[in-house]
């Protein structure tokens, strides 16, 4: 194996990886508050997906990427209103089945809107570009994803460690009823979660995508899966760790791909997740749940 | 202050308070004693508005407050020290009594100092992870957070509970002090004898009813609550 193909494929898997975090900061953001996995997640991606063919047709691609991002928030938020608010005092069980049920409804939804036939994602040639460095070939948003996701990530733990929404984002995982106590309007709180989630997916959607050229209605399940694993693997409910955990899956993914064992890389991802559940059930960086009492 | 009329709470088919009333009269400590499960918690979470009562009507002011979200009731310068403290045991103290100012847009700096005063062992741990505090210091710490509101009303809920005896009277002095510095006061607790001692008046809450009322004094007195609360009635 010559360096340059080394090189190549690390490249390859620190991209992946980067959309696959982007995607990861979702689940552990809403696991955090609200103690439930979003199984619709994946699903929002792959939403945002479509939203980016159907945008280009008619904008240009820097009005486009605004849009996708807005339109696939407020999906977010409207399944959280729909689907996961009216259960806000039900066992967390009952929620998990709704987030399922959505789950499906937005790929048979998919299907019946956009047929099952796979639609090519849009290119966008600043995205599109190609570098050459010798034998090293790689597109700008190759490069792109990983940067991006270290400031956007840098960013959200910003948000959430030094301003008044962190705060409340905060105290609502930890105690929510304490925190209504304090004035903080928990139910916001919880909306502005979905919103920064799906913003993050989105982005996310535009830099998977772009690699991979098309969308089909199932899309989002496999990826969605392996980022909810990468959550996992970080210890849920912490976002860096998360991040972390999205660049490790992406990069194994792309190495057992590269080593030729390309059937396996998505078996991998799982073998990863039963590893970590052996052997660190709270993750890389999850807190052990202690409770004072 | 507040008034409280008729009010009832029902959790399922059953009836946790029924039709109570009582006052909380400005700059003044009222205190509900009761046994466990009385209906004392439900009352408070009721007027903070965690619980929608079933009738009745709650006025903080002459602004009919019930039915209303928390954050407005807050807003209105309501704050409950919940019961079992809850302070965010990850944040720092100083953080947690950021918390409590949560609502304020104004300078909060000088009820900081103010805390601080009352509470000079939270100054000291202030960068400490609430977490790693004894439970009276943490009672503390909820107290101050409650505080950080700058409310006109603060409701404590069992304040005394699990604490030292030594820790019970200096939470109670500290109540008596957040008194007279003009913060009107409603107490709930177990320990009767301490709550009577301090308070202005006193209900006595059973099975969801208020059955004995009167000043702290005149219950410290009374037969009745001797033989049930205090546990020093005539043989």
């Amino acid at each position: 194996m010559s360096l340059s193909y080394f090189i190549q494929q690390l490249l390859n898997g620190l991209s992946l990886g980067g959309a696959y975090a982007l995607i990861a900061i979702g689940y552990t953001m809403v696991y955090g508050i609200l103690r439930m996995i979003n199984f619709a997640h994946g699903d929002e991606f792959m939403m945002a997906g479509y939203f980016m063919i159907y945008s280009i047709a008619v904008f240009p691609w820097f009005i486009s990427i605004p849009i996708v991002i807005a339109a696939t928030v407020v999906l977010g938020v409207l399944i959280e209103r729909v689907a996961y608010r009216p259960l806000r005092n039900a066992p967390r069980m009952s929620v998990m089945i709704s987030a399922i049920g959505v789950s499906y409804l937005l790929e048979n939804l998919a299907n019946y809107l956009f047929t099952a036939m796979p639609q090519s994602y849009p290119q966008i040639p600043i995205l599109k570009y190609v570098y050459n460095f010798g034998d090293i070939s790689v597109s700008r948003v190759t490069i792109l994803a990983p940067v991006l996701t270290i400031v956007l990530t840098v960013l959200l733990v910003m948000l959430v460690n030094k301003t008044k929404l962190g705060m409340a984002m905060r105290a609502c995982s930890k105690d929510q009823e304490t925190a209504k106590i304090m004035g903080i309007r928990v139910d916001n709180v919880i909306t502005m979660t979905f919103v920064i989630g799906c913003a993050l997916a989105a982005v996310g959607s535009i830099l998977y995508f772009t690699d991979r050229n098309t969308v089909q209605p199932y899309s989002g399940s496999l990826p969605g899966l392996k980022c909810f694993v990468a959550a996992v693997i970080g210890g849920i409910g912490n976002i860096p760790g998360a991040v972390v955990g999205g660049f490790i899956v992406g990069i194994c993914q792309i190495a057992i791909t590269a080593a030729g064992y390309s059937v396996f890389s998505d078996a991998f991802t799982f073998v990863l997740l039963f590893i970590i559940l052996l052997v660190r059930p709270s993750g890389l960086f999850g807190e052990k749940a202690v409770d004072k009492v | 202050m507040l008034i409280v009329r008729n009010l009832s709470i029902r959790y399922g088919g059953i009836e946790a308070v029924r039709d109570i009333s009582f006052d909380v009269p400005d700059s003044k400590i009222v205190t509900l004693v009761g046994a466990n499960g009385a209906g004392k918690s439900s009352t408070l979470r009721a007027i903070i508005g965690l619980v929608k009562p079933s009738g009745g009507s709650i006025l903080l002011r002459d602004s009919y407050i019930r039915g209303r979200r928390t954050d407005e009731i807050v807003r209105q310068g309501i704050t409950l020290v919940p019961e079992g403290r809850h302070v965010f045991p990850d944040q720092t103290v100083l953080e947690n009594l950021k918390i409590g100012a949560y609502l304020r847009k104004d300078d909060i700096s000088e009820d900081l100092e103010r805390v601080y005063t009352l509470f000079p062992r939270l100054k000291e741990r202030s960068w400490q992870p609430a977490g790693t505090l004894s439970g009276g210091e943490q009672q503390m710490l909820a107290v101050g957070r409650a505080l950080m509101a700058n409310p006109a009303l603060i409701m404590m809920d069992e304040p005394s509970l699990g604490l030292a005896p030594i820790v019970v009277q200096e939470i109670f002095n500290i109540i008596r002090r957040i008194n007279e510095q003009g913060t009107t006061v409603l107490l709930v607790e177990q320990n009767a004898n301490m709550a009577l001692q301090i308070a202005d008046y006193a209900y006595v809450i059973e099975n969801g009813t208020i059955t004995i009322k009167g000043t702290g004094q005149e219950l410290l007195k009374n037969e009745k609550v001797r033989a049930a609360y205090l546990g020093t009635g005539a043989k």
